[in-house]
C-alpha cells in the first residue's frame, strides 16, 4: 500500500505545475502587481486581477520555480515577511473593490533567515491570520503542492480550504517533525504516516472542504484534467459564496477555525 | 564567472529549510553540578553560585540580574492584585487528535509534575484595580507548546472579553505549535487569531507581554498582534529557530539576534519593562485606556 510519504515526494516533484501554470490555466487576462508598497517585490509570491470566466477575482500564489535559476529568483517557493506583506496588500484591494479571493499555495515553509527575522516574519504571518478572518469578501484557498506550516497558513485562514489529490499540508516537513519528536530525520516515512498530512486524511479530520483528482501520478501528468477540474469546482462555488450576505460569510467563516481542537472538559 | 557551477537542487533545497515552529531552546541549565551545594544554584549567565532564596520573589540573579524563567502560577501572584483572579476553564485538558504513541502519558506525566492541565492558565482579575482578562503561558509544560487546550482556553478568554467589553493581557511563552497534535496545533494559530481580531473590532484593548522565549506558531499568531507588545528585557522573541538559521545560512548568529532588544530595535516591540516595574505599568496602560485616570471606584 502506497504510504504518506509517496503524496509528499510527489508534491515536492520540481515537474509539479505550479501557481502560475493554474493561474494562466484557469484565468483570462491576468494582470500581475507587485511589492508590498513598504520594502521590496517578493517573487516567492505572486498576485493580480483576472477574470475567472465572467468574474473578476483577485489571485495569488506561492511560487516555486522550474529551473534552478528561477528557483533562486522564487527562493524555492519560501516567502518573505514582504511576501505575506504584499499578499495582504493584495487581499484588502480585493476587499475594497469587492472581489472574491483565491489563493494557490505551494510552499515548504515561511523563509527561516536573517533578513526574514529581522523584518518580521511572525508578525506578518499573525497580521494575515488576523486580516483575513475579517475580510469581506469571500475566499478560497488550495493547496497545490506543499502546505508548509505557517507559511501556507498564512494565506488559508479562508471560506474554504481544498488541496489537489497529491498535495500536503502539515504543522512542519515530516523529516523536520521525526527530528523533533524522535531525534532522527530519518524516520521522516513513518512520520508522514502518523501526522495525518495527506489530502484524504485532511478531508476526513473536516480541516479542508475539498480534495480535487489529479491523474494517476501526480498532476504533471495530465494537467488539463486537474485545471480544468478546479476551475470548474471555484466557479461553482464562487456562485455560493458570492450570493451569501457578509455577515454570514463571516460568521461561517469565523465558526469555520473556531471548531477545530480536541479537548475534554 | 568562470568556473562557478550552481548548486545542484539538494544543496540548495537544505538551504531552504522547512520552517520549525517547535524549535530546539537554549536550554535553562539549572541542573546540579558538583561544584553546586544542595540548596543552591549556578546562574547560567554569569555562573556565580548562590543560594535558590536569593532568587527572590522576582527570580532574578542577584549577582548579574538575569531573569529565570517564572511559572504562571508565579507570574499571576506577581501581576494582579490579591484575591482578585478568577480561574476559567480549570479543567481543560487535551486529547490525542492524531493518536500520536505515548502523548497520553506524556501529558499526564506534565500534569503530575506540574499540577497544571495543560500550558496555559486564562481567567479573569484586577490590576491596579482595573479589571481584565489575562492568560498565562507556562514555560514548563511541554515548553509551552500551543496545542487544542491552549488555543482553546485562549480563544474563550478573548471571546470573554469580547462579551463583557474588557481588555485582556497575554503572557506569551512558548516553543511553538505542539507537535503531537499535527495540523490541529496550526489551526489553534487561526482559531485564536480569528477571537483576537474579533476583540479588536470592538474597540478593545489587547496587550502581549512576551517572554522568554517567544516563538514559533506563537510569535507567528496572537502575540504579535497585541495592539501594545510589551517585552521583559533579554527574552528570546522570533519565528525561526536559531539553530534552523544558522543551518540556513551556514554561520553564527550574534549574541542580540531575537532579542527583545533587538526586537524593539527592529520595530515589533513597543517597550521593554522589567519584572519590578510591570504592575504598575500594566495598571498605567489600563488606565490610560480606561479613562479612570486616578484608578476605579
Amino acid at each position: 500500500m502506497a504510504g504518506a510519504y509517496d503524496n509528499v515526494k510527489i508534491a515536492r516533484k520540481v515537474s509539479r505545475p505550479t501557481a502560475l501554470d493554474y493561474i494562466n490555466h484557469i484565468f483570462e487576462g491576468f494582470v500581475e502587481m507587485h511589492g508590498d508598497r513598504q520594502f521590496r517585490d517578493d517573487k516567492a509570491i505572486v498576485g493580480g486581477v483576472a477574470w475567472l470566466v465572467d468574474r473578476p477575482v483577485t489571485v495569488i500564489g506561492i511560487q516555486k520555480g522550474k529551473s534552478m535559476e528561477e528557483n533562486i529568483e522564487r527562493n524555492f517557493g519560501s516567502p518573505h515577511p514582504e511576501g505575506y506583506r504584499k499578499a495582504l496588500r493584495l487581499m484588502k484591494q480585493a476587499e475594497k473593490f469587492g472581489r472574491p479571493i483565491i489563493n494557490l499555495i505551494n510552499t515548504s515553509g515561511a523563509y527561516c533567515g536573517v533578513g526574514a527575522e529581522e523584518r518580521g516574519q511572525g508578525e506578518a504571518i499573525a497580521r494575515n491570520l488576523l486580516e483575513m478572518a475579517e475580510l469581506k469578501v469571500p475566499s478560497i484557498s488550495v493547496v497545490i503542492g506543499e502546505g508548509g506550516s505557517g507559511g501556507a497558513l498564512a494565506l488559508a485562514v479562508t471560506d474554504r480550504v481544498w488541496m489537489l489529490e497529491n498535495s500536503v499540508y502539515a504543522i512542519l516537513s515530516p523529516e523536520g517533525f521525526a527530528s523533533i519528536l524522535w531525534k532522527d530525520a530519518g524516520r521522516a516515512k513513518e512520520a508522514a504516516d502518523v501526522m495525518k498530512l495527506t489530502a484524504n486524511d485532511l478531508l476526513e479530520m473536516g480541516i479542508i472542504e475539498k480534495v480535487i483528482k489529479e491523474a494517476k501520478g501526480g498532476a504533471q501528468n495530465d494537467f488539463g484534467f486537474t485545471a480544468n477540474l478546479l476551475k470548474s469546482k471555484l466557479v461553482t462555488e464562487l456562485d455560493i459564496l458570492c450570493d451569501k450576505p457578509v455577515d454570514k460569510l463571516l460568521e461561517e467563516r469565523y465558526a469555520r477555525f473556531r471548531k477545530f481542537g480536541e479537548f475534554t472538559e | 564567472m568562470a568556473g562557478f557551477k550552481l548548486p545542484d537542487m539538494e544543496t540548495l533545497r537544505s538551504r531552504v529549510k522547512d520552517i520549525k515552529l517547535e524549535m530546539p531552546h537554549r536550554k535553562e541549565k539549572e541542573k546540579h553540578d558538583v561544584s553546586v551545594p544542595a540548596g543552591g544554584i549556578k546562574c547560567p549567565s554569569c555562573e556565580n553560585v548562590f543560594e535558590k532564596k536569593e532568587l527572590g520573589k522576582l527570580k532574578i540573579c542577584p549577582k548579574c540580574a538575569r531573569y529565570f524563567r517564572l511559572n504562571s502560577r508565579e507570574r499571576i501572584r506577581l501581576t494582579v492584585d490579591e484575591g482578585s483572579f478568577e480561574e476559567f476553564d480549570s479543567t481543560l485538558q487535551a486529547k490525542n487528535p492524531l493518536n500520536f504513541p505515548e502523548y497520553e502519558e506524556k501529558i499526564a506525566k506534565m500534569q503530575e509534575k506540574t499540577n497544571l492541565k495543560d500550558a496555559v492558565i486564562t481567567g479573569v482579575c484586577k490590576i491596579g484595580g482595573e479589571k481584565t482578562v489575562i492568560g498565562v503561558m507556562d514555560s514548563g509544560f511541554m515548553m509551552a507548546s500551543m496545542g487544542s487546550v491552549v488555543g482553546e482556553k485562549l480563544t474563550r478568554a478573548f471571546e470573554y472579553a469580547t462579551k463583557n467589553k474588557l481588555p485582556i493581557i497575554i503572557f506569551a511563552c512558548s516553543g511553538g505549535a505542539r507537535m503531537q497534535e499535527g495540523i490541529v496545533s496550526l489551526m489553534q494559530m487561526a482559531k485564536v487569531s480569528a477571537a483576537a481580531a474579533k476583540h479588536s473590532q470592538a474597540g478593545l484593548l489587547y496587550i502581549t507581554v512576551l517572554t522568554d522565549p517567544t516563538t514559533g506558531g506563537v510569535t507567528a499568531s496572537f502575540a504579535m498582534l497585541g495592539d501594545i507588545i510589551i517585552s521583559e528585557p533579554k527574552a528570546l522573541i522570533g519565528f525561526a529557530g536559531r539553530r534552523v538559521i544558522e543551518g540556513t545560512i551556514k554561520q553564527k548568529l550574534p549574541d542580540e539576534f531575537q532579542t527583545a532588544e533587538f526586537q524593539l530595535e527592529h520595530g515589533f516591540v513597543d517597550l521593554i519593562v522589567t519584572r519590578e516595574e510591570m504592575p504598575i505599568k500594566l495598571r498605567d496602560i489600563l488606565r490610560l485606556h480606561s479613562g479612570r485616570k486616578d484608578g476605579a471606584e
